[in-house]
């Protein structure tokens, strides 16, 4: 690898305007060429972690590329990851460029999802590989300047003599242009975290300048020679109110799910300009253009035609359908103590059951891919979250060996999980390979939001048993989770995967029933300690809707259940719902945010319903606390919002955070991901609910599927972070979108005594809540 | 209908390595491997060209006799007349600041100016524009010279993946225009046609109020 040349390509990718001076005289600024010249094809293959090459090297102008395996998904980790690294390797941030996400080139890191980034980079990522460098830097000094390693100190990429500072050696000079010969020590020597200079600080993001002037460079802002435009023909329902196709985006009522393919007429568009080809592959239909417009033009007049099984439950019926449904796999999660005995000689018993819908993922750049497939060999452009999982599954699609298969991570539009990224990859690949040139795909807006992999609906059981003082002695978990596919994996995890025949996997089996396996990380766990308790959980597989990953999948669900029967149990005890979280807790930490939040709340004690308000508009609080997975990020929030008892619709005032997710990489960048929690988590809880019928999904643009605006926004947000420079990175992309609906649906029933069990919180279902106090 | 289930390899396949005669539009290149050479050479095809300092591969070609005047230049178009304007801008202009979002005007993410008008550009035709001048983000500011609200939103860090960005900055600087000294429910509520999922929005009104307040 010409790592000069490397660098040189990639000071755009990451820094975007700087990238503007290399770009004038380069048809291809920013991203690596799709074939290569006579070299041949790259290794696609993941370098091995364990040696300091495969994670970073060093040109001799002293610039430091960092190869990573996880990616920025718009969250800032990119930043926080040069930060790692500046910090470990003592080298200014300016100094230090980032590979993300290209197969052959980084290290295979997984996915880059569930907010693991920092915290995987934290305990066994770039900061070892940085750290490791930066021990073999010091050996090489050492014997160049005649000196010990231990004499030795660094200051912003020059190693020197630590009393004679003019003996100097830069690493440039050291290894410039070199691979650096070492391994990933499995212990290196790591800073003392209380001389950390730019861990812990708020570090502008290097990537907001460029998507500020709109020089950044979106996966769909990728274009190669050569490359014709492909919009995937999803079987979906037209507006009967539209008809005339036209380069606008199509208006459509709804899809049909497990539609099949009866006929297709190319003479319908074989006649229109630009007009390439039609592919069509089992039940996966797509057209290739010239030209964007074109290519939408097509899509929207191709006459095909699809069998409607009508097959899916009645939206109305759901939660009852997957609880009646055949259970694929059981997860004994937990069983301590004797819950059945407990709850007999409680002195109180409560239950409760808790549903949540199918929700979207709502990226707002519909997701997008280039695809260069030809003479067996296969590259790929995708805003993937797993660069060589996605070449796997791509291999399988394409029946290519994996070694021909090139993925190289754009940055999409946003992601919250599994997106249309992977799917459209899959699409994109599909249309070049049946054309032999390069094609890019870009969803529109209804293949985006109706044919994705949507979050998982859920319904949650609960039980609990409190005792004449008012303590629970026994909890009683039972969680149903309707699937269908997942990232890939296998093509027929996804939905283009499946319309091109591919098989869906089985369902996974159920693990043995004993021992229980302790904890899944959904946070089905209590966050609690009780006497006796039962956790199990249950898989139901239906051919219903896709589902997969949305940001705090299962544990958002597991979470709003969770916590707002905490706070049923608290109004039955008459105790107050931070007062009653602590008694049931010992882990100091969860103590500690729980207390952090309701502070920043300016919290009352006093057990809810508030009672006493008259009028129509009353006000309530409520909180919601977790530790994450088990394992993660402690977080409680604390909700104040005032609900119109006579239109049933609910307004947040005020929302509060605190968060504990060990050292603090950045804390603007922290403060960042709290936020769109909090906005994305009032969103989900008030708004967002898959609208279906029997035949397929009715959400499928932002009308069918409103999210939050900016009117609809409490003014009033207090985040209060706790650090531990110390401790290990825990995470913090997704821990705290999982206590807004509970925190939200318990400040509901402060306010008015209503029980707000089903999300989202509509109006109507406000009523018809109130109704029943 | 005519054609049935087709796979891989069929005759419609086949059919099709061999591209319709270029209708003008096209690249006019082969539908085989292309040198780049070749591409960039292929006539009236292709050709690096410069649009709000941005360098980009663009087609280029005979065109339709349309023009629109672009962040100060005027441009022939070669897409169709009823071809919304956001594909001209991004795929014959070469400009990646607006951005395809919804198709259907719901979102903003593809806001650019008619005349220091905010307009979705994702339905507004281009034979529509007519003499009117269309201002990109590209044309509203730039590193050396930033209009005040990029330069706020780099300060308010007012971005996560920052797709939506460049719709909130456009729609915010035609409002700024028009209402100079908003209240902060003025704001919100000429925000609440742009959709944003990542959940900026307390940093970009932080950035609104922040030029209001210089």
């Amino acid at each position: 690898m010409n790592l000069e040349q490397l660098t040189t390509s990639r000071r755009g990718f990451l820094r975007g305007m700087g990238g503007l001076v290399v770009a004038v005289s380069l048809p291809l600024p920013n991203w690596p060429r799709p074939v290569l010249a006579a070299g041949g094809f790259p290794p696609t293959a993941p370098p091995s972690p364990d040696q300091v090459s495969s994670w970073l090297a060093i040109a001799r102008d002293g610039t430091v590329t960092v190869f990573t395996g996880k990616v920025e998904l718009g969250t800032g980790v990119a930043t926080a990851t040069m930060q790692i690294v500046a910090e470990e390797l003592d080298v200014p941030l300016s100094a230090i460029k980032l590979v993300q996400g290209v197969t052959g080139k980084t290290v295979d890191q997984g996915y880059t999802a569930g907010s693991q980034s920092m915290r995987t980079q934290w305990a066994r990522g770039v900061r070892q590989a940085a750290a490791s460098a930066r021990e073999a830097l010091l050996q090489l000094a050492a014997a160049r300047l005649g000196t010990t390693p231990d004499r030795l100190a660094v200051t912003a990429g020059v190693v020197h003599l630590q009393d004679q500072p003019g003996r100097k050696v830069s690493y440039g000079a050291l290894v410039g242009g070199k691979p650096i010969a070492a391994k990933v020590a499995a212990r290196p020597r790591l800073k003392d975290p209380g001389t950390f200079t730019v861990v812990g600080k708020s570090v502008r993001r290097e990537d907001i300048p460029a998507k500020v002037f709109g020089t950044f460079t979106y996966v769909q802002d990728v274009k190669v020679p050569g490359m014709l435009h492909g919009r995937v023909v999803r079987p979906v329902r037209p507006s009967p109110l539209v008809s005339t196709p036209t380069p606008r985006a199509q208006v459509i009522q709804g899809t049909i799910a497990n539609a099949t393919l009866q006929a297709v007429d190319e003479s319908s568009v074989r006649h229109l300009p630009g007009f390439v080809q039609l592919v069509t592959r089992h039940d996966f239909v797509g057209v290739v253009a010239r030209r964007e417009e074109q290519a939408i033009a097509a899509a929207q007049a191709l006459r095909v035609s699809w069998t409607d099984k009508a097959a899916l439950p009645d939206q109305q019926s759901l939660y009852e359908a997957i609880t009646s449904a055949h259970v694929d796999n059981t997860k004994v999660l937990s069983v301590v103590g004797d819950v059945d005995a407990a709850l007999a000689s409680a002195a109180r018993v409560m239950k409760a059951t808790y549903a949540h819908p199918y929700q979207i993922h709502g990226s707002i750049g519909p997701s997008c891919a280039v695809a260069d497939v030809r003479d067996g060999q296969a590259t790929v452009w995708s805003g993937t979250q797993g660069v060589y999982q996605l070449r796997n599954a791509l291999a399988t699609l394409l029946g290519l060996p994996a070694d021909n298969v090139r993925v190289v991570y754009v940055e999409g539009s946003g992601c919250y999980g599994l997106n249309g990224a992977d799917d459209v990859s899959l699409s994109a690949a599909l249309l070049s390979q049946a054309v032999g040139r390069p094609v890019r795909v870009q969803h529109m807006r209804a293949d985006e939001m109706s044919w994705e992999n949507f979050g998982t609906p859920m319904v949650i059981q609960l039980e609990a048993g409190l005792d004449a003082s008012g303590r629970i002695v026994g909890w009683s978990y039972q969680g149903w989770t309707a699937n269908r596919g997942n990232r890939p994996g296998p093509p027929g995890n996804l939905p283009a995967g499946v319309l091109a025949g591919f098989p869906e996997p089985p369902p996974p089996p159920s693990p043995p029933s004993w021992p229980p396996l302790g904890d899944d990380s959904l946070n089905s766990m209590p966050s609690y300690a009780f006497p006796n308790q039962k956790v199990v959980s249950y898989g139901v597989y239906q051919p219903w809707l896709f589902t997969g990953p949305l940001r705090s999948p299962s544990r958002l669900q597991n979470t709003f259940a969770n916590e707002s029967f905490m706070d049923e149990l608290a109004a039955a005890a008459g105790a107050d719902p931070v007062d009653f979280r602590l008694r049931h807790t010992g882990d100091p930490r969860l103590a500690t945010v729980i207390r952090r939040a309701a502070e920043a709340a300016g919290w009352r004690t006093r057990p809810s319903p508030a009672g006493g308000q008259g009028g129509n508009r009353r006000r309530g609080r409520g909180i919601a606390a977790v530790h994450y997975e088990g394992t993660s990020s402690y977080v409680a929030a604390v909700i104040t919002a005032t609900v119109d008892t006579g239109s049933g619709a609910i307004t947040v005032d005020q929302v509060a955070v605190a968060h504990d997710c060990g050292v603090i990489i950045n804390p603007d960048g922290l403060r960042n991901q709290i936020e769109g929690n909090i906005v994305q988590g009032l969103s989900r809880a008030l708004k967002e609910e898959v609208r279906f019928d029997r035949s397929g999904v009715l959400s499928v643009d932002w009308s069918s599927y409103p999210i939050i605006t900016f009117p609809e926004l409490p003014d009033d947000v207090r985040i209060e972070l706790i650090d531990h420079p110390g401790l290990p990175a825990l995470g913090a992309g997704e821990a705290s979108i999982s206590v807004i609906a509970g925190a939200l649906g318990n400040a509901v029933f402060d306010a008015t005594g209503a029980r707000l069990r089903q999300v989202p919180f509509t109006p109507d279902r406000v009523k018809a809540a109130l109704s029943t106090v | 209908m005519s054609a049935m289930k087709q796979g891989p390899g069929d005759d419609l396949q086949e059919a099709a390595r061999a591209p319709a005669a270029d209708s003008g539009d096209g690249d006019g290149a082969g539908p085989r491997r292309v040198p780049r050479a070749a591409f960039i050479s292929a006539g009236v095809a292709a050709a690096a060209a410069v649009a709000g300092g941005t360098a980009y591969l663009v087609e280029r070609s005979r065109g339709t006799g349309l023009t629109v005047n672009v962040n100060g230049r005027d441009h022939p178009v070669a897409a169709a007349p009823d071809t919304p304007l956001l594909y001209v801008l991004r795929n014959e202009l070469g400009l990646r600041g607006p951005r395809f979002g919804c198709g259907l005007a719901e979102c903003g993410a593809c806001t650019v100016h008619l005349d220091g008008v905010a307009v979705r550009s994702c339905v507004t035709r281009v034979d529509s524009v007519g003499n009117r001048q269309v201002t990109t983000i590209e044309g509203l500011g730039t590193p050396s010279n930033p209009h005040p609200l990029q330069k706020a939103f780099i300060d308010q860090q007012a971005a996560q993946c920052g797709y939506c960005i460049n719709g909130m900055l456009m729609t915010a600087a035609a409002f700024l225009k028009s209402k100079p000294r908003p209240t902060d429910a003025e704001i919100k509520s000429a925000l609440a046609g742009n959709l944003c999922r990542c959940g900026s929005h307390y940093r970009i009104l932080r950035a609104v109020k922040a030029v209001i307040s210089a």
